[in-house]
């Protein structure tokens, strides 16, 4: 085993935010989901805020996993992500905010079918990594930071990181007869 | 933009060739007539369409605007009024139906027979025809609350019948 292999992983812990509140969640065709967003300072207040109300609006929306500064009608590289729970999650970094995130490496790509807060009628067949890597920096302290996962993560982190940068779902289906109604699970 | 104007199915088929969506369209765009779910494919060279069109106009004057494009006898078009109301959202659990095998006539007939047996509801469906090989691709949805293992132990023994291989899958969806 080569000495960058035995490296352990870069620890980090997602600061502590103030509760946030609870903003509107915005639907396509709102232009604000096609905007690629700012790169944000994650020391700002107003950022560091802007993380604590994705959290609040997240917890507020049933089965939500992430959700993204575009989606609270704000087009800023901002998202928070919580898979913790959820029958597909592996690896699980907990519930955390990261800022100006990109991809390093992504691989494995499976296709899924995935839906969106933003796009409430409406599900879509989409191929995405399963093994993914990404930078990014974390709110409060600007810390950038690696995280390494898999599976279910993966795909929420994916889905995340292109709202930052203007995608929704539908930008990355699968060709026609891959954009599918939403059930219903009455 | 939906106003309370009626929804016609406008069903085209016939040769293909380069320009058919953009003419059918634009003929349908020429008398304001709004585009909703559709549906455009090629089957063994043939085209076929079928799209939903909401509009105020009569269906004759929806006929009359695709007129010119079937003078030549290569196009076939079909206006139909459908029935007012809008189509309830599916519901209940989503299931991915394979099946390849030796063609022989039938053997859509019994695997879907026994989708609907069922109760289940065949979502879409496709199927190809390449030399001796059959194949049949369907998404279906089972009502709330029914397991697909009768379905799938039922689907096994009928396609055995008819010399196929068949296989199910669930379809989840996931809100991210």
């Amino acid at each position: 085993m080569s000495e960058g292999a035995a490296r352990p992983r870069p620890a980090w812990v997602m600061p502590a935010l103030r509760a946030g509140r609870v903003r509107p969640v915005v639907t396509a065709p709102d232009p604000v989901l096609a905007t690629c967003g700012e790169r944000v300072d994650p020391r700002d207040p107003v950022i560091v805020q802007l993380g604590a109300d994705l959290f609040a609006t997240q917890a507020d929306s049933p089965g939500c996993v992430g959700l993204a500064a575009q989606q609270v009608g704000i087009a800023a590289q901002v998202f928070s992500v919580d898979v913790t729970g959820h029958a597909k999650t592996r690896t699980c970094h907990g519930r955390f905010v990261l800022c100006n995130t990109e991809v390093v490496a992504a691989s494995r790509r499976e296709r899924g079918r995935e839906g969106c807060l933003s796009v409430p009628d409406l599900t879509g067949d989409v191929a995405r990594a399963r093994r993914l890597t990404v930078r990014g920096q974390l709110p409060v302290s600007g810390e950038w930071v690696e995280l390494q996962t898999d599976g279910f993560e993966a795909v929420a982190l994916q889905h995340e990181i292109d709202h930052t940068q203007g995608l929704i779902f539908l930008d990355r289906v699968a060709g026609p007869g891959a954009v599918h109604p939403r059930r219903t699970y009455l | 933009m939906e106003t309370a104007a009626s929804v016609l199915a406008v069903t085209v088929l016939g040769t293909d060739r380069p320009g058919i969506v953009a003419d059918v369209t634009a003929a349908l765009a020429g008398v304001g007539g709004n585009l909703e779910d559709s549906t455009m494919t090629l089957l063994r060279g043939h085209f076929a369409m079928v799209v939903l069109v909401r509009t105020e106009r009569p269906v004759a004057e929806i006929e009359a605007a695709l007129a010119p494009l079937t003078t030549d006898g290569r196009l076939a078009a079909l206006v139909r009024a459908l029935p007012v109301g809008e189509a309830a959202a599916p519901s209940g659990a989503v299931f991915t139906l394979r099946v390849h095998g030796a063609d022989r006539p039938g053997i859509v007939a019994a695997i879907t027979q026994v989708v609907a047996d069922n109760g289940g509801t065949i979502v879409d469906l496709g199927t190809r025809l390449s030399r001796g090989l059959y194949v049949l691709t369907a998404e279906l949805q089972l009502p709330v609350g029914a397991t697909p293992v009768r379905l799938e132990e039922q689907l096994t023994a009928v396609a055995r019948q008819v010399g196929v291989e068949v296989h199910l899958d669930p379809v989840d969806d996931d809100l991210l």
